[in-house]
């Protein structure tokens, strides 16, 4: 099948068992944001604010307007040494922020209350968000999984015939063109980065959901994945096109080799930022359009921007597939330069 | 008064309006070539289609992704307005 005519029948798949769904959270999310900005009338509305609150990390996850989880707080300190407790104790009942046992938190940011720094390793919004993606891989691939050893020679079953024309396109068209003859070392990886990006953009589009794959540090790990996996796995070609540039006279070798390795780390560098922007990005845009309403204080925005931002929805879950999509194959690409053999 | 300039917030407000504003229009130029090649390549060989819708898609995500950037570095500098 097609690639293209693929994803569209796989997004009108999706839409098909998420229709409801996904009405139902429109409206929860339409009415929440409308409420939670109605209640506090008095204060003027900043959308900068509302924007940098909605795509950062926190201690506290809020579902919902008045509605939170406080999570665990984990931090070590030399004076104090490793302590844990819930985020709770830094609100008091009207949820002001308020220091406590000597730590003090300022817009999510804990330090002492002397002003030192502490080491953080919290479970914040984005790491509980990180566990339900990695929960929900090994949840689906296992059933998946289970389905292969079950219905051997069979038509599959269930969900596993939803995500076989999926693995089936990564490996077909991703990995196997773009590494070559070798690429059956590298398809776990390749597979676990496809799914771990695309459900945690399709996560990070959910309402009251945390903006995993929008948060540099987490695509910093899987850039810096790729650049381990590359490195390692380069062979004697590779690191003489780095080295000992064929075909290069001698006098620009000085020029060329610093050039080529840069060229290593500018590879993952850019996988990094390309995903990290196209999704905090795409948050952006909704949240700033959902925010003329309140803008304009008019119901006639209100109608035109839910309209667009309904539409820009949709957009995103296209970009959603397509930077899962480009992410693994610029992996795929690198690794396939690595792996090359000489010809 | 040069000074009073650099510091007045509201020009870098301006001034971030103006670059994503400039920011869009090389990628509408980028992905009016990349919508119009893929135009002529599909009138060309229709049973190619499929594959050149693919790449088309792919390539203009990617100068998306720069447009975006624009949008980032305007968001970034009117929060400190």
């Amino acid at each position: 099948m097609e690639p293209i005519n693929m994803i569209k029948s796989l997004l009108s798949q999706l839409s098909k068992h998420l229709k409801i769904k996904v009405l139902l959270v429109f409206a929860i999310a339409s009415a929440v944001t409308v409420e939670s900005v109605a209640s506090d009338d008095s204060e003027e509305f900043n959308p900068g604010e509302m924007i940098n609150h909605h795509i950062m990390d926190s201690h506290v996850w809020e579902i919902w307007h008045g509605m939170n989880v406080y999570l665990p707080v984990i931090i070590y300190s030399e004076e104090k040494g490793i302590e844990s407790f819930s985020s709770a104790n830094f609100f008091d009942a009207d949820h002001n922020a308020i220091p406590y046992n000597g730590y003090v938190m300022d817009h999510d940011h804990i330090t002492l209350a002397s002003g030192d720094h502490v080491l953080d390793f919290s479970i914040t919004k984005n790491v509980l968000f990180l566990f339900i993606d990695a929960g929900l891989l090994l949840l689906i691939f296992f059933a998946v999984a289970r389905g292969y050893k079950k219905n051997v020679g069979k038509a599959p079953k269930g969900i596993q015939s939803f995500f076989e024309p999926i693995i089936i396109f990564v490996r077909d068209e991703i990995v196997k063109p773009n590494i070559g003859p070798k690429y059956e070392r590298y398809l776990p990886y390749m597979l676990t980065l496809f799914f771990f990006i695309w459900f945690g953009n399709l996560l990070g589009l959910l309402p009251g959901a945390a903006n995993l794959t929008g948060n540099i540090a987490v695509t910093l790990v899987l850039a810096l994945l790729t650049l381990v996996i590359t490195t390692f796995s380069g062979n004697k070609n590779y690191w003489g096109h780095i080295f000992n540039t064929p075909g290069v006279p001698f006098a620009l070798k000085p020029i060329i080799v610093p050039v080529e390795i840069i060229g290593i780390f500018t590879k993952p560098i850019s996988l990094m930022i390309r995903l990290f922007v196209a999704i905090t990005a795409g948050h952006i845009v909704i949240l700033s359009l959902l925010s003329l309403t309140f803008i304009f204080h008019s119901y006639l925005v209100g109608i035109g921007s839910t309209l667009v931002v309904t539409f820009i929805n949709f957009i995103e879950l296209l970009v959603a597939t397509i930077q899962a999509y480009v992410f693994t194959m610029f992996s795929s690409l690198y690794i396939g330069m690595a792996v090359e053999e000489h010809h | 008064m040069l000074l009073s300039i650099l510091m007045d917030m509201s020009l870098a407000i301006m001034g971030a309006g103006i670059g994503s504003g400039l920011v869009a229009i090389g990628a509408g130029l980028g992905i009016g070539r990349i919508g119009g090649s893929a135009m002529e390549a599909m009138a060309r060989q229709p049973e190619a289609a499929g594959r050149v819708q693919t790449a088309m898609l792919v390539i203009a995500a990617l100068i998306e992704v720069i447009a975006l950037f624009g949008v980032v570095v305007c968001f970034l500098i009117s929060l400190k307005g």
